[in-house]
């Protein structure tokens, strides 16, 4: 299959090498090699089934026990890919959103405590400056500081993805990926979610999954576009979205898929 | 027919059905305990029950009964979780699980008289455990494990997968995200199981004639010593619960007053469970706040 591949010259943050994904005898997932930049963010674009979540999934092996992942998954000079490699250690550095906001049925505060307490952090002091820090990341602090020990599942569902956000900010990734972050929220919400990201960019990386293109454009810094498992293109967002290299991407961000 | 009159009459016919249940459930509970509540009094509470003379109370019997309970949930409770954690959260999808789905939902049909006689035979004789609470707490433990273990299993598994995703994707193992996320996420459906199974222990009585026995030593209540055979915690001694009480007194006692203590013990068995079910619906939801703090 024809693809373009851009090269950049930025530092990486994580890249894939010869990637697939392997449901039972089902592969979802071919080849695919990408390189994602450091801070700055990644659209990962494509209709339903072309294999972007599971991508996605495989970055900070949600996948682990269900399907089988071949390829190389180089973070830091290390293939983490590898049953050596510690997957909790891996997802600490490589957090994620899903599409749903899934707050724990606890309270604010805790949703965030209870992580940082798990993975061995019981000062409260630094707990306390973690939930401030990462809720105001997040920007939701303004919103929910006065009642932190509030439970999670009153916020509403753009106030809960934010959460979701601040969880995960929280153990201090290194990486944040995104599942249609926004997909299940209404505009306003979602056009609160994507400042926070343009925000993060700063200091993270984001990878992003999503339906929607207007937001693609919106939000990163580079897109790379999936069809039937494979990558077809990766490119600075602006030139895939204005001089696409490919057919196959033209015709699919011009809506002339068939 | 148009859509109104069908509607019109679907509604009818659900006030109606769920009217004649409402009725029954009323019309029991109700008879139990106005024929009941007038023989209610401190007396009868508080002294121990008598074989031939008037005037015995229930005393042992309800303790009995309360400590029974404590006993058997004491035991199949930890049981129960373990299996249900186990079905819910590790069992992988194969034939050897659905194997253990199906004995459990037939040791939960089999007959409580069936259960008696199996843990007679078993830890009353074979064991040499003889007539005692321990062996009631044992058979009960054969019912309640069945019940308590599904309902365990499906309280968790209707915690949404995202959770445990979102656990998994905090760098959190499995076990954590189970113990620390799912299962207070699962407390209230875990309760409501509790306090059904709860129930059955309460009003068994086929069971516990060949397992608890039909007699109620002399209790001492000062006696802390649970070794000494009239201290009120010897789980060693024979225990005749409520149940097992109204059944005896109704089918071999000789006092004069037979009505008098099998309706008094019938309204007080029942007034028990509806308490221990307001008590523990009461701490569960405190429970509940407490580890998600919703309101």
């Amino acid at each position: 299959m024809e693809n373009y591949i851009a090269k950049t010259n930025l530092e990486l943050a994580i890249e894939t090498k010869n990637l697939e994904v392997i449901y039972g005898d089902h592969q979802v997932v071919f080849d695919s090699s990408l390189e994602f930049p450091r801070h700055k963010i990644t659209a990962i674009i494509g209709a339903s089934g072309s294999g972007k979540s599971t991508y996605l999934r495989s970055l900070n092996r949600m996948h682990d026990k269900t399907v089988t992942v071949n390829g190389q998954i180089v973070y830091r000079g290390v293939d983490i890919n590898q049953p050596s490699v510690n997957a909790y250690e891996v997802r600490k550095q490589i957090g994620m959103v899903f599409q749903r906001p899934n707050p724990f049925a606890k309270s604010i505060r805790n949703n965030l405590v209870f992580p940082l307490k798990e993975n061995g952090i019981t000062d409260k002091r630094v707990l306390d400056e973690r939930v401030e820090e990462s809720l105001k990341e997040a920007a939701l602090w303004d919103e929910v500081k006065d009642d932190l020990n509030k439970s999670a599942l009153e916020l509403s569902g753009g106030q809960q993805q934010r959460l979701c956000i601040a969880r995960a900010l929280a153990l201090r990734p290194d990486i944040l990926l995104m599942d249609e972050p926004a997909s299940a929220l209404d505009p306003i919400s979602t056009e609160k979610v994507e400042a926070t990201m343009r925000k993060l960019r700063r200091n993270y990386t984001i990878i992003i999954v999503t339906h929607n293109m207007q937001q693609a454009s919106r939000v990163s810094d580079f897109t790379t576009f999936f069809h039937q498992g494979r990558v077809v293109e990766f490119a600075p967002t602006q030139e895939l979205f204005q001089t696409p290299r490919v057919k196959m991407t033209e015709d699919y961000i011009s809506g002339n898929f068939g | 027919m148009n859509a109104k009159r069908n509607d019109h009459l679907a509604t009818g016919i659900i006030y109606a059905l769920v009217g004649i249940v409402v009725i029954i459930l009323f019309g029991l509970i109700g008879y139990i305990l106005v024929s009941g509540v007038p023989h209610l009094s401190w007396h009868f509470l508080t002294s121990p029950s008598k074989s031939f003379a008037a005037g015995g109370g229930i005393r042992d019997q309800l303790f009995n009964s309360v400590y029974l309970l404590v006993l058997t949930l004491l035991i199949s409770f930890p049981l129960a979780l373990g299996a249900g954690i186990y079905l819910s959260e590790y069992a992988p999808d194969n034939w050897l699980t659905s194997l253990m789905r199906t004995a459990i939902e037939v040791l939960s049909s089999l007959p409580s008289v069936v259960v008696g006689l199996f843990a007679y035979l078993v830890f009353v004789i074979q064991f040499q455990i003889g007539f005692s609470i321990l062996a009631g707490a044992i058979a009960l433990t054969f019912f309640n494990l069945p019940l308590l273990t599904r309902n365990i299993e499906t309280s968790l598994s209707s915690v949404p997968n995202l959770q445990r995703e979102a656990g998994i994707a905090l760098g959190l193992s499995s076990w954590k995200t189970i113990t620390g996320i799912i299962l207070p996420a699962a407390v209230p459906g875990i309760l409501t199981g509790v306090i059904l199974s709860a129930g059955r222990v309460f009003g068994e009585a086929a069971a516990l004639i060949y397992t608890a026995g039909q007699s109620a030593p002399a209790l001492n209540y000062a006696n802390w010593n649970i070794f000494d055979t009239n201290s009120f915690l010897n789980p060693f001694r024979p225990a005749e619960t409520l149940a097992v009480h109204i059944w005896k007194v109704n089918a071999e006692g000789i006092v004069p007053d037979i009505d008098v203590v099998s309706n008094g013990t019938a309204a007080v068995l029942i007034i028990v469970i509806l308490a221990f079910n307001l008590s523990a619906r009461y701490v569960g939801n405190r429970l509940y706040r407490r580890l998600t703090s919703s309101k």
